[in-house]
């Protein structure tokens, strides 16, 4: 395998993201992932909506297509199938995404179109300065919602799991080496693969995430999961997670006699969704956004990484399924067998 | 296509065949009587069964009705056009008389086991059993169970129930032919003054009938459009839309490239999705997108990937492809964008015809934003105008949106097979990996003003596209003098081809005083008003245009020269407008009309006649 470095995917753009702004670690991360994946920069393509996180493919040196507002998937998708050999990524946002590029979000899913999408929610429109967002909580101020947004956010992971998606990770911006982890998973995994970066736009948004992210709660609000690990967390790793009912409960090891051995142990490659759901909608749950009513920490990790056939693999094997029937293989042998007749 | 004719649904031969009993007697003559009201010649021939009731779904006790309509009709016609087959054995003992490329319009529900059983049909599908499935338009229509539906709160018994199935299938016929239902009503209404509840049954299930058609879109080929000189060789028949279809593999066998469609459903292009997804032994991809867009944006997935990509839809979806295609125009990103276009505006009227998308094409987009707009003016025509489509589509890495429209999609022609070594050749503008080091892919050719696309996977000539403005270096700019300069860059590529077009062909008296002029699947009809009046001394010239743009180069020249020029098109004046708009100092008249129907030929005539 060749070894490839960071600057092997760095383009001559300098970045031109906001000082501050989440987007400078995730392109990093990006990039670091590439080189810790070993392939070639001619193989990939980095394919774009519209924000600031979809400047991205500039910064890239590899193939790649800033396109329009929430069509990236869509042309992502045509590309994959036709080129099924290239390592596609999607660059998106929370508007891109799950507004206007919503309708093309839920078919990727449901085709499990082998991409891999990395999520910027930043939970509000960065580039057009300020509008919220459908992952904004209820209640946001912002340019057009001067009283407060009346209307309560998604959050990805529920429509990315309720679309039957088979690969959700979560990551925080600014925590590299576990964004690095996660897209490097994504990749390794055949399908649809969403990774939501939690990120913070420094100018619009500033530390919309931090009751989560801020480093002195972190450990006691995020959770990592890892397939086949306990569900450990905390400052002093003594929180753990198990069920109790239909929920999750988070309880502390070393009391009520809870011990390591009483622990949920996570398993990644369920391919019934429904836990991987709960698990991703911990601290979400009910209305969308974080915080809102339980004390469960937001998972973060590899949350749901199931395999089955993608979409641009099941076109290909049909076509040589098919071919394999027919005899035709040029147009003109197609129309010769077909009824015809003669003028001389 | 030399001296093209049409031959048009007025003159067509319908041949009822069911049951005696089945009341096939009695729908031939509505439809006789219909069509002689509404001044069409007729000829009729009933076929009764030599037996006194036959036992039902016998061989022996088919009854058939053929009518022949049209102009100057002597005879019921030899063969017929369409086939109303209610039962199998009415299949069997009928489908000899039904035209090959005919309408066979089927009762779905009694072909099945024991009706197949007792026409001595041994397999459960009759017509790969006959050896006609590719030879005929099949249409299936539930017509037994609809019956049954239609009358289900009326209290008649199953008997008289089953009776009126031939009066739905007439329904039904009616739609596809375009015939009024308010003359079969008053026919109808005479026939059963006395008896008022068979009067409601039947007016029910008629409507119902063509109800049926409606909601399905149910359209069938009833034009052919010929050539009188038929070059030597082996020929195929082929629908528009098949042919266009045709016409895009042919390309990519040529030019050595995949060939990809994303598509969406759409009355009437949606045939061209399904032709090419049956291909998939030719190596075509096609993806079934959830939307327009997405259609159009796998399409440019694909083409930036290296494939030949298409995209096929009408009108309406063309509204919703306008910002994609302006993406492809600003990314360079050669793309064919079919509109088979149909009547409108918004949803309009589906499975008519007609031309107004022309404006739409040449510049619904934000910004200026040109590309390569082109038209097919016959079924065969498709053909050669998707090759054409795709060879520049991929020679000068532009999207080109080709017109074609619900009267060339479903309407024949007889197509030569073409040979792939006397295609034009295909040599797609891309950098080749021996390029790296020294490709800047946003440079252009100083002549064509084209940018060699890179294909990903290509070691080395990795760099990025999208739709911000950007210098020549690829950097995005918002400087004024750089984007005036990239505005007329993009503007010089589609007007150089002008250079790889052919040139306006005049045909007929070349120097008379008055030349005609039209654009697309207008043509045959065209054609032959400007044939019929030459016949009668009339001294005419005329012109198609299978490029709009650019124009063909001598087309100032070509127009400057007539004292008279008169513009035909099924719009109001579109491609007219256009026309004075490019070229200063001409007069064009015009002979407009939206109708959701082909031009009659007559009524060119007089049109013709009235500015000369």
């Amino acid at each position: 395998m060749t070894q490839y470095t960071q600057a092997d995917f760095k383009s001559d753009q300098p970045l031109k993201f906001c000082a501050g702004c989440g987007d400078h670690a995730v392109a990093a991360s990006m990039q670091r992932a590439m080189a810790e994946l070993g392939i070639a920069p001619s193989q990939t393509a980095v394919i774009s909506g519209i924000g600031c996180s979809s400047r991205m493919p500039y910064y890239m040196n590899t193939y790649g297509m800033h396109t329009i507002h929430g069509r990236g998937l869509a042309i992502a998708t045509g590309l994959k199938v036709a080129r099924p050999d290239l390592t596609v990524w999607n660059v998106t946002g929370d508007g891109d995404c799950l507004a206007i590029g919503g309708n093309h979000f839920i078919h990727a899913m449901r085709r499990n179109i082998d991409l891999n999408i990395i999520l910027f929610n930043n939970k509000i429109y960065g580039l057009t300065k300020g509008q919220y967002s459908p992952t904004s909580d209820r209640g946001l101020v912002t340019k057009s919602s001067p009283w407060g947004t009346v209307e309560d956010p998604f959050c990805p992971a529920e429509l990315c799991i309720g679309a039957r998606g088979t690969f959700f990770a979560r990551a925080i911006d600014g925590d590299i080496k576990n964004s690095i982890v996660a897209m490097k998973a994504a990749v390794g995994h055949k399908g649809a693969s969403v990774v939501e970066m939690l990120c913070n736009c420094v100018i619009f948004a500033d530390g919309i995430h931090k009751l989560i992210t801020d480093p002195a709660v972190r450990a006691d609000k995020t959770i990592i999961l890892e397939d086949g690990k306990p569900m450990i967390y905390g400052k002093n790793r003594d929180k753990g997670l198990i069920l109790d009912g239909w929920n999750i409960k988070s309880v502390t090891i070393g009391e009520n006699g809870i011990t390591e051995k009483d622990l949920l142990v996570h398993d990644a490659k369920m391919v019934d969704p429904t836990f991987h759901l709960k698990l991703a909608m911990m601290g979400y749950s009910p209305y969308g956004y974080a915080g809102a009513t339980d004390d469960l920490p937001i998972a973060l990790g590899v949350i749901r990484n199931v395999e089955g056939m993608s979409y641009d693999e099941a076109v290909a094997g049909q076509i040589d399924e098919v071919k394999g029937k027919k005899k035709a293989r040029t147009l003109r042998e197609l129309l010769l067998s077909g009824d015809t007749w003669e003028v001389k | 296509m030399e001296n093209p004719k049409i031959i048009e649904a007025p003159e067509v031969v319908v041949r009822f065949s069911g049951d005696s009993g089945d009341g096939m007697q009695l729908a031939g003559t509505i439809f006789s009587t219909v069509a002689a009201i509404l001044g069409n010649e007729i000829s009729t021939f009933p076929d009764y069964p030599a037996e006194m009731r036959a036992p039902r779904g016998s061989l022996g006790g088919v009854s058939s009705f053929q009518v022949h309509v049209g102009k100057k009709v002597y005879t019921p016609g030899d063969q017929c056009d369409v086939l109303v087959a209610m039962n199998p054995a009415a299949l069997k003992q009928n489908v000899k008389y039904l035209k090959k490329g005919g309408v066979l319009i089927y009762d779905e529900d009694t072909f099945v086991k024991a009706e197949l059983t007792k026409a001595k049909f041994e397999t459960l599908d009759p017509f790969t059993e006959m050896g006609i499935a590719d030879k005929y338009q099949l249409v299936g229509v539930p017509v037994s169970e609809s019956t049954k539906a239609s009358l289900a709160d009326t209290g008649m018994d199953a008997k008289s129930v089953a009776r009126c199935r031939n009066i739905f299938a007439l329904g039904f016929v009616f739609w596809l032919f375009n015939r009024p239902l308010e003359k079969a009503e008053e026919f109808l209404t005479s026939k059963f003054a006395k008896k008022p509840e068979i009067l409601q049954a039947n007016l029910k299930v008629i409507a119902d009938g063509f109800n049926y058609g409606a909601n399905t879109h149910a359209s069938v080929s009833t034009y052919r459009v010929e050539s009188s000189q038929a070059e030597p060789g082996i020929y195929c028949d082929v629908k528009g839309n098949a042919a266009t279809a045709y016409g895009l593999v042919a390309a990519a066998e040529k030019a050595g490239t995949k060939l990809f469609l994303g598509s969406y459903p759409i009355t009437p292009a949606t045939d061209i999705l399904h032709e090419l997804s049956k291909l998939k032994f030719l190596g075509v991809t096609t993806v079934q997108a959830e939307d327009e867009i997405s259609g159009i944006c796998t399409a440019i997935g694909a083409a930036f990937g290296g494939a030949l990509a298409a995209t096929s839809t009408s009108g309406p979806g063309i509204a919703l492809k306008s910002e994609a295609i302006g993406l492809a125009v600003m990314a360079e990103i050669p793309l064919v964008v079919i509109d088979v276009m149909r009547g409108g505006p918004s949803t309009g009227l589906p499975t008519k015809t007609e031309q107004t998308d022309l404006m739409q094409c040449i510049y619904g987009r934000n910004g200026e934003s040109p590309c390569v707009v082109m038209a097919a003016s016959s079924p065969v025509d498709c053909f050669y105008a998707a090759y054409n489509a795709s060879k520049i589509a991929l020679e000068h890495n532009t999207p080109v949106i080709l017109l074609s429209d619900a009267f060339l999609g479903n309407g024949s022609s007889s197509l030569r097979i073409p040979d792939p070594e006397n295609l034009p050749e295909i040599k797609p503008a891309i950098a080749t990996a021996d390029m790296a080091g020294s490709y800047e892919p946003y440079a252009r050719d100083p002549e064509t003003f084209v940018r060699l696309k890179a294909i990903p996977g290509t070691e080395g000539l990795m760099h990025r596209l999208g739709g911000l403005e950007k210098d020549e270096h690829g950097a995005i700019s918002t400087n004024p003098e750089v984007h005036q300069k990239m505005v007329n860059n993009r503007q010089a590529k589609i007007d150089y081809i002008a250079n790889v077009i052919p040139d306006l062909k005049v045909t007929g008296d070349v120097d008379a005083d008055t030349l005609v002029i039209g654009w697309g699947g207008t043509f045959g009809h065209i054609s032959a008003a400007v044939e019929n009046l030459r016949a009668e001394g009339k001294k005419l010239a005329q012109a198609h245009f299978e490029y709009i743009v650019p124009l063909p180069k001598n087309t100032e020249e070509v127009l400057k020269k007539y004292k008279n020029i008169l513009c035909c098109e099924l719009n109001n004046g579109q491609f007219a407008g256009y026309l004075r708009s490019k070229i200063e100092g001409i007069s064009v008249k015009e002979f407009t009309e939206v109708k959701g129907q082909p031009f009659q030929i007559r009524d060119i005539e007089e049109a013709i006649k009235a500015i000369n």
